[in-house]
């Protein structure tokens, strides 16, 4: 590390492989200073400026903001708060255009200005190096700062940072042509700037702190000095002008000769890299307590008669912005008004080489936008002109030259337009910095980066839509999971429920078998056997008809399970009966009372059970017509409801215990679903039959109580 | 020892089976749209054709000749090939079942391969001992794999460049292997045997 | 005496090959097919049965055993395409049976959406949806979980009142595409 602080203090730097010398037209706006731009009426603020997640609103529509009040909040990191840039009232909140080249809406706070700019309560702190580490990283986060260099990644993450930092890196190289506002802001507000620098110091606590500036800026080169005079700590590094220096892989490379890991961040390698315009907003924030809500914006192009730059309020919209800097719209000379209006002067905001033209001008300013080009016909034929002139590769290899990142964009360029994902990340195209170095050069005018940045769009796109199917085969497996479990749980309680009805048997039996009255004891082998009788009557009948009917087991097993349940119930009263026969003898006459109710139900419940079948039908009918498998599962269930609705009463009669009352709610829910299939089937007759089956149901339920409550008595 | 050196050389560059005696070409131009395939496929042909041609060597030379049966050479070698390639069908299946799929049905295919009679049947015209069979089989698969990896990687670049639509496909692949066997002709004379 | 004598080498030549092939057949015997396993993350999990198959691994099972590669309609060319190199078989069009209606909407991803208001809490949906994207219970209305769902279309036949449809995913920054053709977006030198 020595011999790097050697050779930088010999003014000694390293290079990075390639690189251009475009022309760099800033002399049309260096010459000026910043201009206060006076207040638009109307601010457009979206509520996304940066890389990440969008925070919470914090206002409504029709509320008044103050000037630095924010807007939104998030407690997830990666989320970023916004600030009204100037007092006023929220005017509306909706989607609008949003500065990003594909011209998409997103939501953004429409503010109307009312002029006064009246600041929230400010806390000014002028001493900085009383604040812990943590209150300023607090302070950082509120205010907003995510980096404006063009990324826009969340400041107060790239500074709370743990492991020892070798190198702060200070961006200043401002290498792309026509952008002077980082040198604006240098010649004008150094001492900010290095104070912003220090409370970065304070933070990181850098070993060294290097300032890249390119040659070109010669004033703000000698502000910056004469600024820093006193620290040892910080040198200003001047350096030769060549895009992309302000690269930030690059300006590791080229001040301190170590090469950045491809997929690996510059903090691995103990270094973090700073915007000037983003120290400049830290010390805003920290000591003024100002978040931001202003940047400097270029405004430059020969089709603006007064080029120059501005202190902008974020959420400005650019067309007040090109207003104010005098814009001459060329195609006004043109009648055809129709005709100008589709071939609107380009407007590209960000520097000629890695900007995007914005299709509408109603695009606000936001933290990262630091240029608005408006280039006249003579000064960029290439924007006005729309149709491509691109012609074949002729493989010269000038692109692998000039390539910043030691990549291969003719290969790349092949892979891309053949959209082999495979091969492009092969050739490392994610190292690849946007920076246009390789289309500048090429002499077949291909649009290089453009492919670049529709494969990587492409090819994140299908990371996610891998990830996505990952979660969805997660799901349908968990889902065929569940789905075999509760078949296999449903099987155990069926399996359970038989033993019950074993036991209930074998029980009954045996009761019968020791009953010490003779006499009861025959009547009930008597009753016992009529109804066994009749039991097997009510499970031969229904089983005939579906083998006569010939239709699906499910409804086979239905009545089967209401044979059984009626069953259950019998063997239920039975064992019942001969019990109360040996306890009360007496009690013959609430016995009889008792039996006759449960005949009256057992008929009622046979009446259902028989209108039951016969609405089957219409259900499945009426059904079929949506889907075939769909009716007969639902036929299905709705029989097996009030087969089971039926098997529980009885049950219930036997022993009542807790978790017989969630299965009674379980019963209502399918009875509920059975209601649904009724109504989904426009069948009024078959959703009458179900309404008079539940009914008699019901009357049943009614009938068991009292008879249980008798046979207690 | 510098014969046998001088053997494996002379097979792999100047009488490349593919390039300079034309064998092998279905394969050739079958398996090389891919590189990754074509590894493949070279791995699975060098090991049937080494085993075939020390086989082929064992079977002419301890039962052919003796029982005087030497008309029987084709058929014989077919079946020593044949069953070769069906062992390394199997052993691949089990070690790459990837690969497996990747060859498809140039993997039952080799036994067709006419560089693998070729390398049997030039053996025992070429009377090459026990140790020379060996390294003639040995060296024209590598000979057939150098160059079809070559050629595939050429054609992975082909597929993605702006050819000329007449030339597009099988036809640029022809020329390409064309002028690959013009360069291979440069080796002639490199080794005297 | 010859011609028996050829006959005899060769039939036990044959023979002891034979018996090499069958002890490598039980050697080398491979258990299952991960080839499935490879099908299986190629198709999009959508799970939503247009092959005729239950779902995408059963499908890729029976790729695997030879079932023609080009039934996934959800999956498209795209994954037509990347069966077809796994195999080293030919691409193969869409499956016309499988082609969707409208080519021009077909390959928008897309969502399911209930309009709640007409939901009537019938649960079918809810059986239907194959990767438990619907929220609901009975009688309750019913939503999407529109990150989970799949667009597989499933949901819209069983429900009885028609009020589910599938929604193209609206485009955001996150999914926007660079479309060379449409914007004007360009290299200014």
């Amino acid at each position: 590390m020595e011999s790097i602080i050697e050779r930088i203090n010999q003014g000694k730097f390293w290079h990075f492989h390639g690189g251009i010398h475009p022309p760099e037209q800033k002399a049309t706006t260096s010459d000026k200073p910043i201009k206060q731009l006076s207040l638009p009426k109307q601010l457009v603020l979206p509520l996304q400026q940066h890389i990440g997640r969008q925070g919470d609103l914090l206002v409504e529509v029709g509320d008044k903001v103050l000037k630095g009040q924010a807007l939104t909040q998030s407690s997830n990191p990666m989320a970023v708060p916004v600030h009204a840039p100037t007092s006023g009232t929220i005017s509306a909140i909706k989607k609008s255009v949003i500065a990003h080249p594909s011209g998409l809406s997103e939501l953004c706070l429409f503010i109307d200005v009312d002029g006064e700019d009246t600041w929230k309560k400010r806390e000014i702190c002028q001493d900085f190096s009383q604040l812990s580490r943590q209150e300023i990283i607090t302070k950082i986060s509120n205010a907003g700062i995510a980096g404006m260099g063009g990324a826009g990644f969340p400041t107060h993450i790239k500074v709370n940072t743990k492991p020892d930092i070798n190198f702060l890196i200070i961006n200043a190289a401002e290498c792309e042509p026509y952008i002077t506002s980082d040198d604006l802001l240098m010649r004008e507000q150094s001492e900010a700037i290095v104070d912003g620098i220090k409370i970065l110091d304070q933070l990181l606590n850098p070993a060294f702190i290097l300032i890249g500036i390119e040659n070109n800026k010669p004033q703000a080169i000698k502000a910056l000095q004469q600024a820093t005079k006193h620290i040892e700590k910080i040198k200003v590094c001047v350096l030769p002008t060549k895009y992309p220096t302000g690269g930030e892989k690059q300006l590791i490379k080229i001040l301190t000769g170590k090469e950045v890991d491809s997929g690996s961040l510059p903090i691995n390698s103990g270094i973090v890299v700073q915007n000037v315009a983003t120290c400049f907003a830290i010390s805003d924030a920290v000591i003024n307590d100002i978040p931001l809500i202003r940047r400097v914006v270029t405004l430059t192009g020969k089709a603006l008669s007064k080029p120059q730059n501005f202190w902008v309020l974020l959420g400005t919209q650019v067309s007040y912005l090109l207003e104010q800097a005098g814009f001459v719209n060329e195609d006004n000379n043109n009648q055809n008004t129709q005709a100008s209006l589709q071939t609107s002067p380009p407007v590209i905001m960000g520097g000629p080489l890695m900007g995007f033209s914005i299709l509408n001008e109603q695009v606000p300013i936001v933290k990262t936008s630091n240029c608005i080009l408006a280039p006249s016909k003579t000064e960029m034929p290439s924007a006005f002109d729309n149709s491509s002139n691109e012609v074949e590769c002729i493989r010269c290899g000038q692109c692998a030259d000039v390539c910043p990142s030691q990549l291969l964009p003719q290969e790349m360029q092949w892979s891309a337009k053949a959209k082999d994902h495979q091969q492009l990340t092969k050739l490392n195209l994610f190292d690849c910095i946007d920076c246009g170095a390789c289309a500048y050069v090429c002499p077949s005018q291909i649009p290089l980066v453009q492919y670049y940045r529709v494969a990587k769009a492409e090819i994140r796109q299908q990371q996610q839509l891998d990830i996505k199917s990952e979660k969805a085969k997660a799901r349908f497996e968990a889902r065929k999971l569940r789905l075999e479990q509760e078949k296999i749980a449903r099987q155990a309680k069926h399996e359970k429920a038989a033993a019950a009805r074993k036991a209930t048997m074998n029980k009954k039996s045996a009761d019968g078998g020791t009953a010490s009255s003779a006499v009861a004891a025959a009547l009930a082998r008597v009753k016992a056997k009529k109804a066994a009788d009749q039991n097997k009557a009510e499970t031969a009948e229904p089983t005939n008809q579906v083998q006569d009917n010939n239709v699906q087991s499910e409804k086979s097993q239905v009545k089967a399970a209401i044979a059984r349940a009626k069953a259950k119930r019998l063997a239920n009263e039975q064992a019942t009966k001969p019990a109360i026969d040996n306890n009360v003898q007496d009690s013959v006459v609430d016995d009889k009372k008792a039996r006759v109710a449960a005949a009256i139900a057992k008929a009622k419940a046979k009446k259902a059970a028989e209108k039951e079948p016969s609405s089957n039908p219409d259900v499945s009918s009426a059904e079929a017509q949506n889907t075939s498998t769909g009716a007969d599962d639902k036929k299905a269930r709705i029989a097996a409801a009030v087969a089971k609705a039926k098997a529980k009463k009885a049950t219930k009669k036997e022993s009542s215990s807790s978790p017989e009352v969630s299965s009674v709610e379980e019963q209502n829910i399918s009875t509920d679903d059975a209601q649904n299939t009724a109504t989904d089937a426009d069948d009024k007759k078959v959703r009458i039959a179900a309404a008079v089956a539940k009914a008699k149901l019901k009357a049943l339920d009614r009938a068991k109580q009292a008879s249980t409550t008798n046979s207690e008595e | 020892m510098t014969d046998y050196a001088l053997l494996l050389i002379g097979t792999v560059l100047v009488n490349n089976f593919v390039l300079v005696q034309f064998l092998g070409l279905c394969p050739f131009m079958g398996v090389s749209s891919r590189t990754e395939t074509a590894i493949g496929m070279s791995f699975a042909t060098t090991f049937v054709m080494t085993l075939a041609s020390l086989l082929s060597y064992l079977v002419t030379t301890y039962i052919l000749i003796p029982l005087n049966l030497e008309y029987l050479t084709t058929m014989s070698f077919i079946l020593v090939i044949a069953v070769v390639v069906q062992f390394t069908e199997m052993v691949v299946h089990k070690t790459s079942s990837s690969l497996y799929r990747l060859l498809g049905i140039f993997l039952p295919l080799i036994t067709t391969n006419c560089a693998v009679l070729g390398v049997a049947l030039l053996n025992l015209r070429l009377q090459h001992n026990f140790f020379e069979s060996i390294i003639y089989g040995f060296g024209a698969a590598v000979g057939f794999s150098l160059v079809l990896v070559m050629f595939s990687a050429m054609r992975e670049k082909l597929a993605n460049a702006d050819v000329p639509t007449p030339f597009k496909g099988a036809a640029i692949a022809m020329i390409t292997a064309g002028l690959m066997s013009l360069a291979f002709m440069g080796f002639a004379g490199l080794v005297k045997i | 005496m010859n011609i028996l004598l050829a006959i005899l080498v060769l039939g036990v030549i044959s023979a002891l090959f034979g018996a090499l092939l069958g002890y490598a057949s039980i050697r080398f015997h491979v258990e299952g097919d991960p080839i499935a396993e490879q099908l299986d993350a190629l198709l999009p999990q959508t799970q939503c049965g247009q092959c005729g198959y239950p779902g995408c691994k059963p499908y890729a099972e029976a790729v695997a055993n030879g079932e023609a590669i080009n039934k996934c309609a959800p999956g498209g060319e795209d994954t037509i395409k990347k069966i077809a190199d796994l195999l080293g078989v030919d691409v193969q069009p869409l499956d016309d049976n499988h082609e969707q209606d409208d080519s021009s909407q077909s390959n928008l991803p897309k969502v399911a959406f209930i309009i709640e208001e007409d939901c009537i809490g019938c649960t079918k949906c809810i059986q239907a949806c194959p990767v438990d994207a619907i929220l609901g219970a009975a009688k309750q209305m019913h939503t999407i979980l529109s990150d989970e769902c799949t667009g597989c279309d499933l949901c819209v036949a069983p429900c009885p009142v028609d009020c589910i449809e599938m929604r193209p995913t609206p485009e955001t920054i996150q999914n926007w595409q660079w479309d060379l053709n449409k914007i004007a977006v360009k290299q200014i030198g």
